[in-house]
């Protein structure tokens, strides 16, 4: 059946409708069947993404096929799903900590009465009324059952389900010191017949519980933070976009721009979506996607970036990706996905946290049973306040966010950056790399090379008379006219970029070409072509252009033109040998222009103490040149393409961890065989299949950044791990009263709440740390 | 007396604590509705229930989390293997879809990594 009119098929434009309400894949089948009814639109829906992508012909209407949805009982998202989420937690978030202060407040407001007053002897000026019991349960009950009560409905259902966390821990311990105080309250003569004082510790339950609120507070404040990345990125998106339709320019939501829209621009505005520019020309700030502070002059036929904000002219542009195609929406996607990757590392943590509530339960009950049995009188006291102590000081929490945090704040700071890490996995691999290598052609030069030299063989093979297309302005010599016109001939439409800059030259020096009647490619070699002499009309001659060892495959000589060669090869230039008729013409001089900071990336490599080696397919002098200019330590040269990647598994098989840096297209099997794979991005190709990072801007000096930061965030996992388990580790037994004996160290629960709470917190802020970072 | 009864109460307690929260078996739950349908519903209330899922490999999944518990903890869920770190809203069913390209065993867990649950992929 076709859906749409004859001849339209370039009219049709496709788009993303998020839907909800939808509870089974029938409600798709459904809704896609009456979407496709509607004239001139073809629908998929699909039930796990909850999304209907559409096709809309010439005759097909979006707002119909929205109304088509609702009619049907569901709903279209109007705004983007992910913002609408996100403004939500935002506010809930706010909200939390709003009432988590009050909270705190309250719960300050009654401790500090209880604190003195509970310790009649320390503080003597504290009125007799405080130092009665009943008043200091009365204190107490608000703080432990009200400001305290999410830890005991946390800690219960938890216990329910026979899982424990942090809130049992905390609920328990805090109940214990109440309810033993309350005991005592009423019944003081149970303890006093014994011949000790009734002595009661609500304080400890009030400040504990008041020291873990002001923790809670602390780290939900410092975790908002670690998530700044993703909302910063979500807020440059744009949220209304100028398109043209029915000849008018409008102003349109951003969600219903669909590809093949015509969308204008003025100076000083946002870019909505991706697009290539079909009008118009201006610089374009695109610092806060790829990172890169100068802004990019751009003219039509140019890609734009959604979310870039145009600075100088107007122009026009098609839209090529939207909604969730957009290099915005993929590098969000990307940094989201990173963000809830998990770094090998963090297992051994993942299981300790596992085990450890309950084996800090069966502690705090031994603690409780041997300073029972075998403590120094009051045992009872010593042992309530020992078995809390455990319960309190215990904290898993601080191993859990150990990573997590380190992760999401060094993953949200590359993103910032241009910097697209893609997981957890990729930081702790960055940490070992000792070499990296760099694809030369379009990573460290600038893929687009140009023809400097032509040498003709003295004696030319083709008499000049043959030869008829030199032009009259040019400076070239009849021998290299005449190199040109068959090189140039051979080379027409050739993809390759050395055949590019050869075509290009024979047109800037106005030689005529003529098509070739065959055409062969020899990967790694050069191409091998059947031309007519005399602009096309002449016989026809075989024509060979390559390298040495397409030469020697084809047992031609090209002794005579050596020296030529080694002083084209010494200014690191490529040297390409053109035959005819099985006889040298001569060669042609071809140079890649450096990228500017490629000298200046290498050096931050080495400064990071990192070997640096060039692969490329040249010639092992060309390449020594070009790696003398830059700095490079080893050279890895005449590689064919696909055999890059055994040269990264040769390194890897020497024992080196090897980062490799390419442009994510032609260089896919070396970067997936390296350790790192460093992709070099292309406009809005973002996410990149083979490659570990993505460096969005083309700036080389992003990958020292990459390395380094990876390795900064690496470093910052291991500190809090370390500081997690040896506060663990250590203040446990501490609390437990494992050094009494030998120096007669305790702790007091009260201290054990505020370590506690520290601990959280300090981890936290210990990985914002890294948002200090400077690129 | 009385250190005796503490002293087998305390090492009773303790055998009770390991049984209760480390010897618990779980059901495992198949998430499988259908050739191309696998979804299932997750109470986050005190843990996960059902905490052991199953899938099928290479169909698109959809975990629909209930979140019922107001603790922080329980605010994200962590699918580290597949890359998924998900905010819960409180009170309310947030899906998380992803389809399993690999078969094994998969833990998840809260944000902070004291509630668990696995997933196990055939």
């Amino acid at each position: 059946m076709t859906k749409f009119k004859k001849g339209k098929q370039k009219d049709i434009k496709k788009c993303d409708l998020a839907i909800t309400g939808m509870h089974c894949a029938s409600c798709a089948v459904n809704i896609e069947k009456k979407l496709n009814d509607l004239e001139g639109v073809k629908a998929s829906v699909n039930f796990a993404t909850s999304k209907a992508s559409l096709e809309l012909g010439e005759d097909g209407n979006l707002e119909s096929a929205k109304q088509k949805i609702k009619d049907l009982g569901y709903s279209v998202l109007e705004k983007n799903d992910g913002e609408e989420i996100e403004d939500k937690e935002r506010a809930e978030k706010k909200k939390e900590i709003k009432n988590l202060k009050n909270k705190v407040w309250i719960s300050l407001f009654l401790s500090i009465p209880l604190f003195f007053g509970s310790l009649p002897r320390l503080f003597p000026f504290i009125p007799d009324i405080l130092n009665n019991h009943f008043v200091l349960l009365v204190l107490a009950t608000p703080v432990e059952f009200w400001v305290g009560w999410q830890f005991h409905s946390g800690g219960f259902k938890a216990l329910k389900h026979r899982t424990a966390d942090m809130n049992a821990l905390i609920s328990i311990g805090t109940l214990a010191a109440y309810f033993y105080s309350a005991f005592i309250t009423f019944f003081p003569a149970s303890v006093s017949s014994a011949g000790k004082m009734p002595e009661v510790y609500y304080d400890t339950a009030a400040v504990i519980i008041t020291l873990i609120l002001l923790g809670r507070l602390l780290e939900a404040v410092a975790k908002g933070q670690t998530g700044e990345a993703i909302r910063k990125l979500m807020g440059l998106r744009a949220k209304t976009a100028r398109v043209i339709r029915n000849k008018k320019e409008i102003d349109i939501p951003i969600e219903e721009v669909a590809v093949g829209d015509i969308v204008v621009v003025r100076p000083g505005e946002k870019i909505p979506v991706d697009g290539l520019i079909i009008e118009g020309k201006s610089a374009i700030d695109e610092s806060m996607i790829t990172g890169e502070s100068i802004p990019v002059d751009k003219k039509e036929g140019d890609e734009v970036i959604g979310a870039t904000i145009n600075k100088t002219g107007s122009f026009k542009f098609r839209a090529t990706k939207v909604g969730s195609e957009t290099a915005l929406a993929q590098i969000i996607e990307l940094v989201k996905e990173a963000q809830g990757s998990k770094a090998p590392i963090q297992k051994l943590a993942d299981q300790v946290t596992a085990y450890f509530v309950p084996v800090v339960m069966v502690v705090a009950i031994m603690t409780f049973t041997v300073w029972y049995i075998f403590g120094p009188s009051p045992a009872i006291t010593f042992a309530l306040l020992n078995f809390v102590g455990v319960l309190i000081i215990a904290c898993p929490c601080a191993l859990g966010l150990a990573t997590p945090t380190a992760i999401m704040v060094g993953t949200g700071k590359g993103a910032e950056n241009g910097i697209l890490i893609k997981s957890g996995e990729t930081l702790e691999i960055a940490l070992k790399i000792n070499t990296v290598v760099f694809d030369k052609t379009g990573t460290l030069t600038k893929g687009e090379p140009d023809v400097t030299d032509i040498v003709s063989v003295t004696e030319s093979p083709i008499s000049n008379s043959q030869f008829p297309n030199k032009s009259q302005n040019s400076k070239l010599s009849n021998g290299q006219s005449e190199i040109l016109y068959y090189a140039g001939s051979a080379e027409k439409g050739s993809e390759h970029p050395l055949g590019e800059a050869v075509v290009r030259y024979a047109k800037d020096k106005n030689v005529k070409l003529s098509d070739h009647i065959s055409f062969d490619a020899s990967v790694g070699h050069g191409i091998m072509a059947n031309i007519q002499s005399n602009n096309g009309k002449g016989k026809t001659v075989e024509v060979l252009i390559g390298n040495k060892r397409m030469m020697d495959n084809n047992k031609i000589d090209i002794g005579s033109i050596q020296k030529e060669v080694n002083k084209l090869q010494s200014e690191g230039k490529t040297a390409v040998f053109v035959a005819i008729d099985k006889k040298l013409a001569g060669i042609i001089g071809i140079a890649d222009t450096l990228k500017e900071n490629s000298k200046a990336a290498i050096e931050l490599l080495h400064k990071e103490g990192l070997k640096v080696a060039m692969i490329t397919g040249d010639n092992g002098k060309t390449a020594e040149a070009i790696a003398k200019i830059v700095g490079i330590d080893k050279v890895l040269a005449e590689v064919l393409p696909e055999d890059k990647e055994k040269e990264v598994k040769k390194l890897q098989g020497e024992g080196k961890i090897v980062a490799f840096v390419g442009d994510g297209i032609n260089d896919a099997p070396a970067l997936a065989q390296a350790d790192v794979g460093i992709a070099i991005g292309t406009g809005t190709d973002v996410a990149m299949e083979s490659s570990d990072i993505t460096l969005i801007g083309g700036d080389l000096r992003s990958v020292a950044t990459a390395i380094l930061l990876s390795q900064k965030t690496m470093k910052k996992i291991k500190q809090n791990l370390f500081w997690a388990f040896f506060y663990n580790a250590s203040l446990i037994p501490l609390a437990a009263g494992v050094f009494y004996p030998f120096f007669g160290i305790l702790l007091n629960p009260m201290f054990a709440g505020l370590a506690m709470a520290a601990s959280s917190v300090s981890v936290v802020s210990n990985s914002l740390l890294l948002k200090r970072f400077k690129v | 007396m009385d250190k005796i009864i503490v002293g087998i109460g305390g090492v009773g307690l303790s055998i009770f604590v390991i049984w209760y929260f480390l010897l618990k078996s779980s059901r495992t739950i198949s998430a499988v509705k259908g050739e191309n349908i696998q979804e299932i519903y997750i109470i986050v209330d005190g843990g996960y229930k059902p905490d052991s899922i199953e899938l099928k490999k290479g169909v698109p999944a959809k975990l629909m989390f209930d979140r019922k518990d107001p603790s922080d903890c329980l605010s994200e869920v962590v699918i580290g293997d597949f890359k998924i770190r998900q905010k819960l809203e409180l009170g309310k069913v947030t899906t998380v879809e992803f389809t399993p390209g690999k078969k094994g065993e998969f833990d998840f867990s809260c944000g902070m990594g004291m509630f668990h649950g696995k997933i196990i992929v055939k």
